[in-house]
C-alpha cells in the first residue's frame, strides 16, 4: 500500500536547493495542487526540469514568476514571457533542450542507461560542447542522463497500490518522470481501491506518495 | 538563373495574359492580406499529403493547412503532446481540459484516435514514422537549413519538439511568408541559431514555391499575381525555374 499524503505533508519534503521534475505539457496534465502547494511554502532555489513554464499565472509559471528557480532545464518556454525575462535579466539559468531530447535524457536515467545518442540538433548550436559519435555512417549526438531528487506527476486515476491511469492527453512527460527521481509523488484526480491492470499506465512500484486532489 | 526556364515563364505569362493584366501587379503592389495569404500556403501546402499519411502540423500559420485537405482523403494528425488523431476543436460549453493540442487548444479526439505519452510521441517524430510535417521558419536557406527557435536577445521561445521532427519526419515542408516586414527570409545561409541542418524538402509561400535539391532551390511554381523579378527581389537565396514551372492555385 502507497502512503497517501497531504498535499502540505508531501511536498515539505522537498527542501530548498532540490532538484525537481514536473510533469505536464502546459497545463494539461499537470499537478497544478502540487506546485501551488510549493508555490505556498515557499521553497527556494530550484532546480526545475519541466517541458514548459505554461503560463505566468498557472502551476509551473508562478514558480518562475515568484522567483523559487535558479535553474530551468525545459524544452518550450514561449508562452511565458517571466521565463524569457528572468532569463535575459540573468536572474535564471535557462537550458533549453529539444523535447525529443530532454524526455530521452530522462529515460536514460530511469532505465539505466548511460546516456543515449540523438540525431536532433547535429550541426546546431545542440552540439556545441557535445561529444558525437558516428553510427553507420550518421552522426549523433551523445546526451547524459538526466534524473532529479523529486518527481511531481499527475495522475487521473491512482489506486491503493500505486498504479496510475490517465485520461486524454495528460500523460506526456509524468509517466517517463516517474522512472528518474528518487521520490515520485503523484498527484490523483481520484483515488481508487485497485485499477484494472489494464488500465495501468504507470506501473505503482514507482510511486511513494500519492495526494488526492481535494483533499487537503 | 536558368536561362531556358525563364524564358519558358515569359512565354507562359504571355499566352495567359498574366504579364498584360494589370491587376494582378496592382494587387501586388496593395499587397494581399494577411488571411490570403494563409489561404494561399494553406491550400498549397495541404496537397503535399497523400491518402493515409501522419501529418505533424506546427502552430500558427501551419495548423490552418488541416482545414484544406480533400473531404473524402484521410489525413492522420499527429500531436506531440500524446494524441494521434486530432479532431476539431472543442465545444466551447462543454471544454475538456485533459484533450489538447500542442498549442494548448482544446481538441477533440477524432474517430480512430489513440493517446500516449511523451516518449512514444517523439518516437513516432524523431524515429522517422511521420509521412510529413508542416511547420514555419524564421528563415530557411538554399541547403534546407531552417531556423526557427530563437532570435539572439530579442525572443527565445525555445525549440519545442521542432528539432526532433524535422530530423525525423520523412518530408519537412517549410510554409510561411515570403519576406517578413519586408526581412527576407529564404536565404544563402540562415545566420540565426539553426534549427536543423540540411532537413528542408519544400519551401511554400504566398508567392511561390521551392523544392529544395541537392544542386540548391528549384522554383517550380510561382503565383501569377507575382513577377519573377518580384521573387528575385524578395529572395536571399540562389535559385533555379524548373522547366515546368507551373502557377499556383490562388
Amino acid at each position: 500500500m502507497k502512503r497517501v499524503v497531504s498535499a502540505k505533508d508531501a511536498i515539505s519534503l522537498i527542501k530548498d536547493n532540490a532538484t525537481i521534475m514536473i510533469g505536464g505539457f502546459l497545463e494539461c496534465g499537470a499537478p497544478d495542487l502540487l506546485v501551488d502547494e510549493l508555490v505556498k511554502q515557499k521553497t527556494q532555489n530550484l532546480t526545475m526540469i519541466s517541458n514548459d513554464t505554461t503560463y505566468p499565472h498557472a502551476d509551473k509559471g508562478r514558480l518562475i514568476v515568484n522567483k523559487q528557480v535558479k535553474k530551468l532545464i525545459a524544452a518550450h518556454i514561449g508562452t511565458n514571457p517571466e521565463t524569457g525575462r528572468q532569463m535575459e535579466s540573468g536572474e535564471l539559468d535557462v537550458e533549453l533542450v529539444p523535447m525529443g531530447t530532454l524526455i530521452e535524457k530522462i529515460r536514460a536515467k530511469g532505465t539505466g542507461l548511460g546516456g543515449v545518442l540523438t540525431p536532433t540538433g547535429v550541426g546546431t548550436v545542440i552540439e556545441k560542447d557535445k561529444k558525437t559519435m558516428e553510427v553507420d555512417g550518421k552522426k549523433f549526438i551523445f546526451e547524459k542522463p538526466l534524473g532529479a531528487d523529486f518527481a511531481l506527476i499527475y495522475g487521473t486515476k491512482v489506486d491503493k497500490f500505486g498504479n496510475v491511469s490517465y485520461y486524454g492527453t495528460t500523460r506526456n512527460l509524468n509517466t517517463v518522470m516517474a522512472t528518474a527521481a528518487e521520490t515520485v509523488i503523484v498527484q490523483a484526480d481520484e483515488l481508487v481501491d485497485c485499477l484494472d491492470p489494464n488500465e495501468v499506465v504507470i506501473p505503482g512500484l514507482f510511486i511513494d506518495y500519492v495526494v488526492v486532489k481535494g483533499e487537503k | 538563373m536558368d536561362l531556358t526556364a525563364e524564358k519558358t515563364l515569359q512565354k507562359r505569362q504571355q499566352i495567359s495574359g498574366y504579364t498584360t493584366n494589370p491587376i494582378f501587379h496592382s494587387n501586388k503592389k496593395e499587397g494581399l492580406s494577411k488571411e490570403k495569404i494563409r489561404e494561399i500556403i494553406a491550400k498549397r501546402a495541404a496537397k503535399e499529403f497523400k491518402e493515409g499519411d501522419v501529418v505533424t502540423l506546427g502552430i500558427g500559420l501551419p495548423t490552418a493547412v488541416a482545414n484544406y485537405v480533400p473531404e473524402n482523403m484521410h489525413i492522420i494528425f499527429q500531436s506531440e503532446n500524446g494524441l494521434l488523431g486530432v479532431g476539431k476543436d472543442q465545444n466551447k460549453e462543454n471544454i475538456d481540459k485533459r484533450i489538447i493540442n500542442a498549442g494548448g487548444g482544446y481538441v477533440e479526439a477524432a474517430y480512430g484516435a489513440c493517446f500516449y505519452d511523451s516518449q512514444m510521441a517523439f518516437t513516432m517524430m524523431r524515429g522517422g514514422h511521420i509521412d510529413a510535417t508542416v511547420l514555419g521558419a524564421l528563415q530557411v536557406d538554399e541547403d534546407g537549413s531552417l531556423a526557427s527557435w530563437i532570435i539572439p536577445g530579442k525572443m527565445v521561445p525555445g525549440m519545442g519538439g521542432s528539432m526532433d521532427l524535422v530530423v525525423g519526419a520523412q518530408k519537412v515542408i517549410v510554409a510561411m511568408e515570403h519576406t517578413s516586414k519586408g526581412q527576407i527570409k529564404i536565404v544563402q545561409k540562415c545566420d540565426l541559431p539553426l534549427t536543423a541542418y540540411k532537413e528542408v524538402d519544400l519551401i511554400i509561400t504566398e508567392r511561390c514555391v521551392f523544392e529544395v535539391t541537392h544542386k540548391g532551390l528549384l522554383m517550380t511554381e510561382i503565383n501569377p499575381m507575382f513577377s519573377m523579378e518580384d521573387i528575385k527581389e524578395s529572395t536571399g537565396a540562389h535559385f533555379k525555374i524548373a522547366q515546368n514551372l507551373k502557377y499556383m492555385e490562388i
